[in-house]
């Protein structure tokens, strides 16, 4: 297998327009719950972004909003130059180019790791099968773990699964990966299996947004951290200033709680 | 310290293993008959009367039942005479003799005697095709599967109602009986009501209004009716707002009745197996890009359906049996024509009944049974494939 041109497909793909994410005075509610108030974030190509805060802080909404697991009810959200609005088409455009990671891995239990990972590119971007396999083998290496590809997700362990759901997305050669407090479900002595692959992965350019209370991982890789609480964003700051000096009292009490 | 470290009660405050206890053998025999019996037989007092009274049972109700199927039995005659006990001057069981020979009757009903031959060979495709699409590793199942589908479908019906032009005559339906009447049937209505009870099922879970709507009424509608009122509904209330000759044949309104009576009720089994799929497996499939067809297909009706397996196929056993009830509109399926034949005077005597039902029992367990095998298989497979 030439692993030349294996290895070249693992830089990000380009981003149609400088920026990747921007949301614009976005709200969303459940029922009468005012969930997401008012948010405006603008997430450059190739930045990586470390959103944290409380649970029900509505971190997680506001990502699942940006591949359109959430509707949003007001404001605008712009991926990559696409608008998300009711048109479905739009809706397949960005989840074709925008990966993401789930807390519970959400694999495909009926299929092999090799299958879960070859059958969106097959499906979805029309891959002739032998050549879905060789780009799924390749990121399977890549998350090191190309000796489970014909076992079923639950004959392996959390920390590998995890690895494989970020090879299934990566297979669809994304431009914007979304982690949703990745590790939060894994045995500590997992955590950094998982870590370890979404630091090579930010070290690639790719342009993420990440949900997780790994303060370490942000400090590392983020070019940003945002703290988020009751459904809106509270403070963000590059990693140093936001841990060294917090401005917000929330921030700061937030951050006494979680950092001992 | 001479105890050796495997054994050692880890009292003292400070402990640290030296050697590791390596994996032995069970200690007793978890093998043998005897074994097996007093683990699933005699476990405890509970388990050992059941196993008395299960025991007690049995041997009360085998002896008569072979003593009535076999040894009492009367197997050759041409009359009533051989089976009735005032002429043979002994204790009459099953009377076979009248079986074999109504067995042309129970089997094609009324269907013309020369043109038999045709129900026999779509008796020979169906088992072909039931067996391709069955049999795992038969060749060319996808082949099977339009075998199955279509070609099956429209050769039988050419087959068995006939095509002049071809120098088939046509053969009405009302002259069809017996098994032909009640495999026809069930297959219809086991091979309708899947595809259209998974439309119906997602149509229940739509977030369409209309869809949505549309599916409930006529799921709950279908439900809400007995399976005679919509025998009866389809063959005396079509016709008096359908004109005579738009009016369909009366086996093809039965036919429709029963597949949307099945469809309804496959609709709910499918319905608990979509709700029982986690929400994350729709969140995985939608985020790595998958249509709303293609995260059905793909993704939540394998699981689903494999998770509802053994409903499915309760079901479809339910329907089996359910098909006797086209006698209500005038249909002779298996248990009519014996119906009929069990009051000919020819073969009046007091065993005739009992035996033309118990005909009609073997054959409908039978059946029913290698439904019930074949869906164990299929979930013993299916369990081996996603071991956790």
């Amino acid at each position: 297998m030439n692993t030349a041109t294996a290895d070249a497909r693992l830089r990000p793909t380009k981003l149609n327009t400088p920026i990747a994410v921007e949301l614009i005075g976005m709200n969303k509610w459940y029922g009468e719950f005012h969930v997401l108030r008012d948010i405006n974030l603008k997430v450059m190509g190739g930045e990586r972004i470390v959103i944290c805060g409380p649970s029900g802080s509505g971190k997680s909404t506001m990502i699942r909003c940006i591949n359109r697991l959430e509707e949003h009810q007001q404001g605008r959200i712009i991926v990559d130059g696409v608008e998300l609005t009711n048109d479905l088409k739009k809706i397949d455009e960005v989840r074709r180019d925008v990966g993401m990671v789930f807390q519970h891995f959400n694999l495909f239990p009926h299929l092999t790791v090799l299958e879960n990972c070859t059958l969106a590119p097959i499906w979805v971007r029309k891959m002739p099968k032998k050549e879905a396999d060789e780009v799924a083998l390749s990121y399977l290496r890549r998350v090191k773990i190309p000796e489970q590809a014909n076992k079923y997700p639950g004959q392996l362990s959390g920390g590998q699964q995890q690895r494989v759901a970020i090879a299934r997305a990566l297979c669809m050669n994304p431009k914007i990966m979304l982690f949703d407090e990745p590790t939060s479900a894994l045995d500590p002595e997992m955590v950094k299996e998982v870590l370890d692959t979404m630091v090579a992965l930010a070290m690639d350019g790719m342009t993420m947004l990440v949900v997780t209370h790994e303060m370490g991982f942000a400090r590392q890789v983020a070019n940003r951290v945002i703290f988020m609480d009751a459904g809106q964003i509270i403070e963000a700051n590059a990693p140093d200033e936001f841990f060294n000096h917090p401005q917000h009292e929330r921030t700061k009490l937030f951050l006494s709680q979680i950092l001992h | 310290m001479t105890m050796a470290e495997g054994d050692l009660a880890v009292t003292e405050l400070a402990f640290v293993r030296r050697a590791m206890v390596e994996p032995k053998a069970p200690p007793v025999a978890t093998k043998g008959a005897l074994f097996w019996l007093r683990t699933n037989l005699l476990s405890t007092p509970f388990n050992i009367c059941l196993t008395i009274v299960i025991v007690l049972l049995l041997a009360w109700i085998i002896p008569d039942l072979i003593k009535f199927l076999v040894t009492d039995a009367v197997w050759t005659g041409d009359n009533r005479d051989a089976c009735r006990e005032i002429v043979q001057h002994r204790e009459i069981g099953a009377c076979w003799p009248f079986v074999w020979d109504r067995l042309p009757y129970f089997i094609y009903g009324s269907y013309p005697i020369a043109d038999r031959w045709r129900v026999d060979v779509f008796f020979l495709l169906l088992a072909i095709g039931v067996t391709w699409l069955l049999w795992l590793r038969a060749p060319r199942r996808d082949l099977g599967a339009l075998y199955f589908f279509v070609i099956l479908p429209i050769s039988s019906f050419i087959l068995l109602h006939g095509w002049d032009a071809i120098g088939l005559p046509t053969v009405d339906t009302v002259l069809w009986g017996g098994v032909l009447v009640t495999i026809v049937v069930a297959s219809v209505g086991i091979v309708v009501s899947l595809p259209i009870g998974i439309l119906l099922a997602l149509g229940r879970r739509s977030r369409m209004p209309a869809v949505r709507t549309a599916s409930i009424v006529f799921i709950e509608f279908v439900r809400g009716v007995p399976l005679v009122t919509v025998l009866f509904m389809a063959s005396v209330m079509l016709p008096l707002f359908v004109p005579e000759q738009f009016s369909p044949d009366k086996l093809i309104r039965a036919l429709v009745g029963i597949a949307l009576f099945a469809s309804a009720y496959m609709a709910e089994v499918v319905r608990a197996g979509l709700q029982a799929i986690p929400k994350g497996q729709f969140e995985g499939a939608m985020a790595v890009g998958l249509s709303y067809s293609q995260m059905m297909r793909l993704i939540i009706l394998p699981q689903a359906l494999k998770i509802t397996v053994p409903n499915i196929v309760n079901t479809y056993i339910g329907l089996f049996k359910d098909t006797t009830l086209v006698f209500i509109v005038g249909i002779f399926d298996l248990l009519r024509t014996i119906e009929v034949a069990r009051i000919d005077p020819h073969w009046a005597t007091p065993v005739t009944s009992t035996t033309g039902y118990a005909v009609a029992a073997i054959f409908y367990l039978i059946f029913c049974y290698g439904m019930s095998r074949y869906a164990h298989a299929t979930e013993v497979r299916l369990a081996r494939g996603d071991k956790r």
